[in-house]
């Protein structure tokens, strides 16, 4: 069979349980070009070969905004044309190629030190019990709703430096914005509305809390970045809004994915949730093979500059390529038995977070989140079982996961 | 003898417990061979890892204890502190300076290389005077290092000598350097990119002599205190560092009728080493330092690549190739060359072979920035890419490379200068 059209079945979401064997197919051509003129990659070489390659940019312009006269002239010719400009240029740096990547990510690497990071483990192990404490007397919980969802965003905002009373607003605004980062819902109209209403609130709500982190410092990622240090510049405000949203975004559906799958793989396997109960030592073990066997992040789109030659084909200049990150993580050439789920397996290097230029930033937050998480739900939920196996999924294909979990147990044991 | 190798192989000895022995040991043992392995080697050491010696060892920031990480199931004999002396190919045995005697089914040579002595043997054994190629002449040359030093005078262009002048400048040093022939680093980068280095030795206040040899070192009491200059100039200076190259570990296989001479031990892309006749032994294979074979990314030309990299590579082939039977199929040793150095701040990589390119292009960065990759070019195809503390688009151009692609091979790209073709 051609494998032309198995990327649209990819994005369909029927198959969202499920896309591992239409992954299988893809891999037979590694790279293929689909019907639409974009080029997917599927195999492990062929994937992280292009992560570090010059000839594929991430910068991904919006479309210039849809020309609608409002009847105000100066809105009109002066006000969004402006706007837009300014947005376009000020794009996060996950939408932009070297040197203004590199700058920008440089800033962040700064300030999200390790040091900062390892100091969230306490404050996310508090706040996994809090909601796990919220369970007791209930024979079901959604895990998604009730756990994975509230946790990323209370820790980003931490780490960020957002005062609590404005986390649930957070918690809203990442929600919406996480569509802005699904590259196949980008396109529909309302989305694109909702997000430029949800970031017009978003950035007029930083640009008051930057105020007041230069006026008054504190030891958190915005204080840092707003501003900067005697080696480092300040990032500008725009560039600093975008960060500041691309923090959020990038770290709050993936998490809540990754914990998510996680109980649900476990509890699947609940040889490998027993496992974990007797020995909370190997958590570090299951999130990474967690990341290779679902990934929360299915694939990343690129945009090829220049003809790229790569496993027998060339990919044109202008075309867009798609880096299934999911399937080079199931490449037989690469894991031996790759759809079995082996938390001792040796050489685990996955795609989980990317890799190249793009690496995730928020890696080392991200696996103690999930540690944390795994960690404390393996211990204190007494007998848990699935309710609805497989859940329902939301609909984004790339940031994939559950949209509930049903769980059902038979009480809580203490912390 | 046939090309064929005798049936499955019981026992395995490897000469030469460095890098390259050790991968091939792993690989055994990865690749499933259940049977007894011996390692021998001359070093009292259990392997370890040399990059290291010449940078965070000889600063003093790690230890010199810088053994190889080993797998807990290896389960191997180790025969250290004990060279081997003879090879007899038709009895297929190896003696042992201790009057021992092994027996193969399968032999990996991997004795590699060391130092090559200052020609002078008088000069040579003055205190004060170093090599640099083991743990115990890192351990060493790094006490006297601490002591202080007025002066050091480097002997030698190449990356070892440029990174011992960039610890000694580390360890606020006065330092030397003697170049003979060219720019620094002229074999591996050219000498654009070898005087671009010499440019920043010099910032970082090392003495960069270039066209300059020593007439004589003079000394007191057996004790170095300086050296005479061709051009008559003396240059007070208590330690002299002679990185001059290396000399193959070949001598051994003397008498036993293989290919082996000062140029290495001449074997076939397939790790098999050859006899003065040309013939494949089938039961005898090379890697590492010491190994030279036809190189697919040089046109087949005969190389041995002194490098890391391909001692691990180069390794796991050999030990694949050693227990494929007569069906399986040989794997090919097809690695690119790769090769690194820090020196004066900077990490210098380096894929594929410089050597003989006629056109340099800097394709990201500047010259000017000290960031850069640079292509290098021959024949209209590109041969090699260098990068100075911008390595992430290399692995791109280690592929263009490996496809033998035109020069450039990538324009258009992501932060991307104008193109320029100039000399390298
Ligand atoms: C100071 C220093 C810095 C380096 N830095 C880099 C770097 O940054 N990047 C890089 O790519 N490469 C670097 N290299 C090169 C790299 O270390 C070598 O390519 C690598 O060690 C080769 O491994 P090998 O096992 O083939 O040979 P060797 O490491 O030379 O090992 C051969 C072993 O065999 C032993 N032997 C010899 N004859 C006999 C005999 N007859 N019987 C028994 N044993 C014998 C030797 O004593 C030695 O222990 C550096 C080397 C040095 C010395
Ligand atoms: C399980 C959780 C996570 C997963 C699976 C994940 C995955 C990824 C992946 C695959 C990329 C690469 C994107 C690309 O190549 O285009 C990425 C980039 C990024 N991630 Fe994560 N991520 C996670 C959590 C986080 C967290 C917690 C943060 C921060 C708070 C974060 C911040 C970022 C940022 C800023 C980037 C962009 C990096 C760049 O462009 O240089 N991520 N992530």
């Amino acid at each position: 069979m051609s494998c032309t059209t198995l990327f649209e079945q990819v994005l369909d979401p029927d198959n969202r349980a499920n896309p591992y064997g239409l992954f299988a197919e893809l891999r037979r051509q590694p790279v293929c070009r689909q019907e639409d003129g974009t080029y997917v990659v599927s195999t492990h070489a062929e994937i992280a070969r292009l992560v570090s390659d010059p000839r594929i940019s991430s910068e991904d312009l919006p479309d210039p905004q849809k020309f609608r006269w409002t009847g105000h002239p100066i809105t009109d010719l002066f006000v969004r044309p402006i706007r837009a400009e300014i947005r376009r240029r000020h794009q996060p740096f996950i939408f932009r190629d070297p040197p203004d990547h590199d700058r920008l990510r440089g800033l962040v690497m700064r300030a999200f030190s390790p040091e900062r990071v390892r100091r969230m483990r306490e404050e996310t192990e508090e706040l996994t019990n809090e909601l796990i404490e919220k369970f007791a007397g209930k024979a079901r919980i959604d895990l998604v709703d009730d756990f994975s969802y509230p946790l990323p965003v209370t820790v980003i905002c931490k780490l960020l430096g957002v005062p609590p009373e404005d986390e649930p607003q957070f918690q809203g605004w990442a929600t919406q914005l996480a569509t802005a980062l699904e590259p196949n819902q980008r396109g529909d109209e309302e989305t694109q509305a909702k997000n430029e209403q949800c970031f017009t609130e978003i950035s007029e709500f930083l640009r008051d809390l930057i105020a007041k982190k230069r006026k008054e410092p504190q030891d958190d990622i915005l204080t840092d970045l707003a501003n900067g240090d005697d080696d480092t510049e300040r990032m500008n405000d725009f560039d600093l809004i975008a960060t500041a949203v691309l923090l959020l975004v990038a770290g709050h559906e993936t998490t809540v994915n990754l914990i998510t799958n996680s109980v649900l793989t476990l509890l699947r396997f609940p040889e490998h949730w027993q496992r974990l109960r007797d020995d909370p030592a190997i958590a570090p073990r299951l999130i990474e093979e967690m990341l290779r066997y679902e990934p929360p992040v299915q694939y990343r789109t690129r945009l090829a500059i220049a003809d790229i030659p790569i496993a027998g084909v060339t990919i044109p200049k202008d075309a867009p390529v798609v880096l299934l990150l999911a399937s080079g993580n199931r490449d037989p050439d690469r894991f031996p038995d790759p759809d079995r789920f082996d938390p001792d397996r040796p050489d685990n290097r996955h795609l989980g977070f990317g890799g190249g230029l793009h690496y995730c930033v928020g890696a080392p937050l991200a696996r103690i989140e999930a540690e944390v998480a795994l960690v404390a739900l393996a211990k204190r939920l007494q007998n848990p079982r699935l309710v609805e196996d497989p859940p329902p999924y939301r609909p984004g294909a790339s940031l994939r996961g559950p949209r509930h979990l049903c769980l059902a147990f038979d009480g809580i044991a203490g912390a | 003898m046939s090309e064929t190798p005798s049936g499955a192989p019981e026992r395995i000895v490897v000469v030469g417990a460095s890098l390259a022995g050790l991968s091939a040991a792993q690989a055994l043992r990865t690749e499933g061979f259940a049977g007894s392995l011996t390692l021998v080697g001359d070093e009292r050491h259990a392997p370890y890892d040399r990059p290291p010696l010449s940078k965070q060892v000889l600063r003093g920031l790690f230890s010199p204890d810088t053994t190889l990480p080993r797998h807990p199931d290896l389960n191997a004999e180790f025969r250290l502190g004990t060279p081997a002396n003879r090879l007899d190919l038709d009895a297929r045995t190896v003696s042992l300076g201790d009057g021992t005697t092994l027996p193969y089914d399968r032999l990996l040579i991997a004795t590699g290389t060391r130092a090559r002595p200052w020609p002078k043997s008088d000069e040579a054994t003055l205190d004060g005077v170093f090599t640099l190629r083991t743990r115990d002449d890192a351990e060493k040359l790094s006490a006297r290092l601490k002591a202080g030093p007025r002066r050091v005078v480097l002997v030698g262009g190449g990356f070892i000598g440029f990174e011992v002048a960039s610890t000694c400048r580390d360890l606020d040093i006065p330092v030397t350097v003697l170049v003979r022939d060219g720019q620094p680093l002229e074999a591996a980068l050219g000498p654009r990119l070898g005087g671009l280095v010499g440019e920043i030795a010099i910032e970082r206040g090392v003495d960069l002599r270039l066209g300059a040899e020593i007439e004589q070192m003079d000394s007191e009491g057996g004790r170095l205190t300086g050296v005479t200059l061709k051009d008559g100039e003396r240059i007070e200076a208590d330690i002299v560092v002679a990185a001059i190259g290396t000399v193959r570990n070949v001598e051994w296989l003397e008498g036993s009728g293989l290919a082996a001479d000062e140029g290495g031990v001449l074997c076939d892309g397939y790790c098999r080493v050859l006899r003065t006749n040309g013939d494949i032994v089938p039961d005898v294979f090379a890697a590492g330092d010491v190994a030279r074979w036809p190189n697919p990314h040089q046109d087949e030309a005969l190389v041995a690549v002194e490098h890391w990299g391909n001692a691990c590579a180069q390794a796991k082939a050999a030990a694949r190739n050693m227990l494929a039977g007569p069906a399986a199929g040989l794997t090919r040793h097809d690695h690119l060359p790769d090769f690194w150095s820090q020196q004066f701040g900077l990490t210098i990589k380096l894929v594929g072979l410089a050597d003989g390119a006629d056109s340099l292009s800097i394709v990201h960065g500047s010259l000017e920035a000290r960031r850069f990759v640079a292509l290098y070019g021959k024949d209209g195809r590109t041969v090699a890419a260098a990068s100075i503390d911008s390595a992430r688009w290399l692995p791109a151009y280690a592929a263009a490379i490996r496809e033998r692609a035109p020069f450039p091979p990538i324009t258009d790209a992501v932060d991307q200068p104008r193109l320029r073709i100039e000399e390298p």
